[in-house]
């Protein structure tokens, strides 16, 4: 045969900077980075998107110090974007350190320090992915938080922003630890925003114990020379819920990988999201939802709207085990292409091996429908405005699918402020 | 009787005219030394008499399958296959057919009765020659290769008078030259995939077809490829090419023996059709799948591709496969022509050990191209079975439109059904929908028809060609019959 050894980009710029020292979690991270590098043309979990912007540049570790001006602006920025005023319980990170004077944390949970010798929980391969690989290399700082048996957190936004120049290139790589105790409740507000050349590589490690509940929306509002590699890691146990939302609006590489595992039975998880991309920006939303144990829910609806030269992927994987019987699992995903120079490239996907289950997906992509234009015009609403009636009722239907209420209203203020700037 | 002789004997027996090479070659040269190397392409194509070009071609594809790595992205594993160890040629027998249906393997014709099969047609399929001048029964042309060599092409007069040429690769390249070289490789180019340049260097045999301009060709054409010696990989390549307002329906029914060694098998199919022309092509596949530990049975790598390159020209592809231990094939269209349509009708069955990943690939490139893609896929026993499709819209594609459905049923707990399609549109106007489903059999279906007095196996059987009716029913009457027994044999076992 004749075989080529898979051999990818190098990512040496991060090693040398990463303490590979740490712990087993860290080695066998650095080794992965090493030896499989970035993933190379053809890698099929990597079919749609290039890492080759990560390649060779040397990608400095992001400074402690920066204008206070302008952080206090962009934490404005997401108030504005959120909805939730300064008044809300938050957790501030610049440049991927946790900034203590602008967080106030709610009350009832425990908070402790980012500990690099931890690690990430078992479950999670740090050779697993590039994503994982790289932050686990290089994770400094992070917030750990623990939601106690029975209570109620209420609602938690957590910021990142990222300062920059625009030509001296810099990385942070924060790590969170997110744990629901038995019958905890949290809802959080995942806001990221920033300005220059940086990139955002966070990883989130969250645990839904017996019949706790998360709700994580996520407003991925990046500047537009960054790029966001995020990667979530979660577990449901019980009757948990896991209700997560991805909504990317920013950077100009973006993916966010989901690894949502169903491990015990009457548990369930919600793996939405909508991107909305314009100009050369390339968004991708890949997950991987596995249900480990018998009677669990999936649900997923994503959704594109591309203008300009945008590309959107998404790439959904339910994975139903043997013992998974009695699945419930459903998968929705639709694309919207506004201009002729858009792309969009999509692989649901359905790998089953429990015979018992009902297991659907459904796509469709395309332009606006000719006919609810016309039903539109027809009733007297001008060209732009019928095209915007339907796009945001497009997108509407997918950000009404989170379940919380707050988070709900923020998401929609959210793609409410993108309509305004991208088409007004 | 001398081997020698009795060669001769058996091939003289089949036919002067259609069997024209090898006579003076005694038997051992019948099957050329195991591997492959250049020595190798150039016997092959030295024993069919090529012209040069077509030896530069074999060339140019072995030297660029030897840069090539083998796929690995199917859901399909297997010991890894050692090339050399194939015999790259083996024409035509290595001993004698059988002279008549005792001869044949009992268990073997049990799977023909049980298919339906007219006795003749067994005699056919068992390899058991015919009397001179008895033919198989009209309306059907029949192309039988047996092993490596086309041997009885029936209605080759019919077909002449309209026109239409239905006759062995081999002999193309020598009564038609300029045809088969205008357009091999014009579709599935040499490169383009693994198994695809290794079938372009050493490809033994195939059908040809060529219906002219505004033919409507006057019955439908079927090759039965059955693979027959021992460790020989079967190498075929097909070409049809209709002209501008032509059309053609072509079947191909695939069975074999019972072999306990993996088999080899990298077919190449190349469809042309030109303005307002249409190609259906329907492929029965029931080669043999191993035993139900898993042991032997037929790897099946087949690159299938037709290009609609004309305006408003149609290519359908329906293919039911029940057999071989891997499968691995994505019959694809390229809509190339203005409103230009593909269509992929597929049942897949799995049972026991076996392997699937099967799908298609529509390239819509022309404005107001079509697509329809329907692939039922159903898993029994420990198999495991893969729908993989590709549907992409280039920027010029406007006004396209796909429609794909994928339905996965699985029998048992022991089976895996996968669905992974492939979605890219690059143009705004193009509309894509895709929709899939796995579930089981129905409690209530069954309930329903074991009340009314009906086997498990049977009610099975009935709840399963329900399932694939919109697959069936695509498929030309004769073959239909056949497809729902088939689909009914291949599940045995798999339930109770």
């Amino acid at each position: 045969m004749n075989a080529i050894a898979p051999v990818g980009i190098s990512p040496s710029a991060f090693l040398d900077r990463g303490d590979v020292k740490g712990n087993a979690a860290r080695l066998k991270a650095a080794d992965y980075l090493r030896t499989v590098g970035l993933p190379r043309a053809g890698v099929e979990a990597w079919k749609y998107t290039s890492l080759r912007a990560l390649a060779d540049v040397p990608f400095a570790v992001a400074p402690r110090d920066v204008d206070v001006g302008v952080v206090d602006t962009l934490l404005a920025e997401v108030e504005t974007i959120s909805g939730l005023g300064a008044g809300a319980n938050r957790a501030v990170f610049v440049n991927g350190r946790f900034d203590a004077g602008r967080s106030r944390l709610p009350v009832g949970v425990k908070v402790s320090a980012f500990d690099p010798a931890a690690g990430t929980r078992d479950g999670i391969d740090p050779a697993g992915d590039v994503t994982t690989a790289l932050n686990t290399v290089l994770a400094d700082d992070g917030l750990a938080l623990v939601v106690p048996e029975g209570v109620d957190a209420g609602c938690l936004l957590l910021v990142s922003i990222g300062l920059a120049g625009d030509d001296a290139p810099v990385s942070f790589h924060p790590q969170h630890r997110i744990v629901v105790e038995k019958g905890g409740r949290l809802a959080m507000l995942d806001a990221a925003v920033g300005r220059g050349y940086y990139l955002h590589n966070p990883l989130y490690d969250i645990t839904v114990e017996e019949g706790g509940y998360l709700s994580h929306a996520r407003i991925q509002a990046e500047g537009r020379k960054a790029l966001h590699l995020a990667v979530s890691h979660a577990r449901v146990a019980t009757h948990g819920v896991y209700d997560s939302f991805t909504l990317t609006l920013g950077a100009s590489l973006s993916r966010h990988e989901v690894h949502a595992g169903l491990n015990a039975a009457g548990a369930s998880v919600h793996v939405n999201g909508a991107q909305l991309l314009s100009d050369h920006q390339h968004g991708d939303l890949t997950s991987v939802i596995t249900h480990a144990a018998p009677d669990c829910i999936s649900r997923q609806t994503v959704k594109n709207v591309l203008a300009d030269h945008a590309r959107g992927v998404f790439q959904g994987k339910i994975h139903v085990e043997r013992i998974a019987q009695k699945t419930d699992g459903y998968q929705m995903n639709q694309a919207l292409l506004l201009s002729d120079t858009a792309e969009i490239d999509a692989k649901p996907e359905l790998e089953i091996y429990a015979d018992d289950v009902k297991c659907s997906h459904g796509a469709t992509v395309g332009a606006l429908d000719d006919d609810q234009l016309f039903y539109l015009r027809s009733r007297g609403i001008p060209n732009e405005a019928a095209r915007s009636i339907l796009i945001r009722a497009f997108l509407h239907d997918v950000v009404d699918q989170i379940d919380d209420a707050r988070l709900k209203d923020s998401l929609n203020l959210a793609v409410e402020a993108w309509w305004k700037r991208e088409v007004a | 009787m001398p081997a020698v002789a009795e060669t001769r004997k058996t091939v003289e027996t089949l036919g002067q005219n259609t069997y024209k090479w090898g006579f003076e070659t005694d038997i051992e040269m019948d099957i050329a030394p195991k591997g492959l190397n250049e020595d190798t392409i150039r016997l092959i194509s030295s024993r069919k008499k090529e012209p040069e070009w077509l030896l530069e071609w074999r060339l140019k594809a072995y030297r660029s399958w030897l840069e090539m790595r083998e796929p690995t992205w199917a859901k399909v594993h297997y010991p890894p296959i050692d090339y050399q160890d194939v015999h790259y040629y083996a024409a035509p027998r290595k001993k004698p057919g059988p002279k008549s249906l005792e001869e044949v393997d009992p268990e073997l014709l049990r799977t023909y009765e049980k298919l339906g099969i007219p006795l003749h047609e067994q005699a056919m399929l068992a390899g058991v020659e015919l009397p001179e001048g008895e033919e198989a029964r009209p309306p059907v042309a029949v192309d039988a290769v047996f092993d490596s060599v086309s041997v009885a092409t029936t209605f080759r007069k019919t077909l002449q008078e309209a026109g239409v040429i239905f006759c062995p690769i081999s002999e193309a390249v020598q009564e038609h030259p300029e045809l088969v070289r205008k357009y091999l490789g014009s579709v599935v180019p040499v490169t383009d995939n693994f198994y695809a340049a290794l079938n372009a260097a050493v490809f033994t045999d195939g059908s040809f077809v060529f219906v002219p301009k505004g033919v409507r060709c006057p019955m439908e054409l079927s090759t039965y490829f059955r693979i027959n010696a021992r460790n020989t990989g079967q190498f075929e390549r097909t070409l049809i090419i209709v002209e501008d307002g032509a059309s053609v329906s072509y079947l191909e029914g695939c069975t074999a023996p019972m072999r306990d060694e993996n088999q080899l098998h990298a077919a190449v199919v190349e469809l042309v059709a030109m303005e307002d022309a249409s190609i259906k092509y329907s492929t029965v596949q029931n080669w043999y799948p191993g035993d139900e530990n898993g042991r032997g049975g037929i790897y099946n790598f087949v690159t299938k591709r037709g290009a609609c390159r004309g305006a408003r020209s149609k290519i359908s592809w329906t293919q039911v496969e029940t057999g071989s231990a891997i499968t691995w094939k994505y019959p694809s269209c390229i809509l190339q022509g203005e409103g230009s349509v593909g269509e992929f009708y597929s049942v897949a069955v799995t049972n026991n050990h076996q392997q699937a990943d099967t799908g298609t690939k529509m390239i819509h490139i022309g404005r107001n191209t079509r697509s329809t893609i329907i692939a039922k896929t159903i898993s029994a026993g420990q198999s495991d079975s893969t729908y993989r499709g590709l549907v992409r819209m280039m920027p010029k594609a406007s006004g396209s439109r796909n429609f794909t459905q994928c339905d996965s049923l699985l029998i048992g707990d022991r089976c895996g059904a996968h669905t992974v399609p492939y979605i890219e549109n690059r143009n705004m106007s193009a509309r894509v929908e895709h929709e899939a489903t796995t579930s089981k059999i129905s409690e209530d279906q069954l309930f329903y028809c074991r009340q009314r007095g009906l086997s498990e196996e049977d009610a099975v059987g009935l709840i399963v060609n329900g399932f694939c009716k919109d697959v069936l029913k695509e498929l030309p009457m004769e073959f239909a019959v056949e497809a729902q027994k088939l689909l009914q044999i291949s599940l045995e076992g798999s339930v109770g």
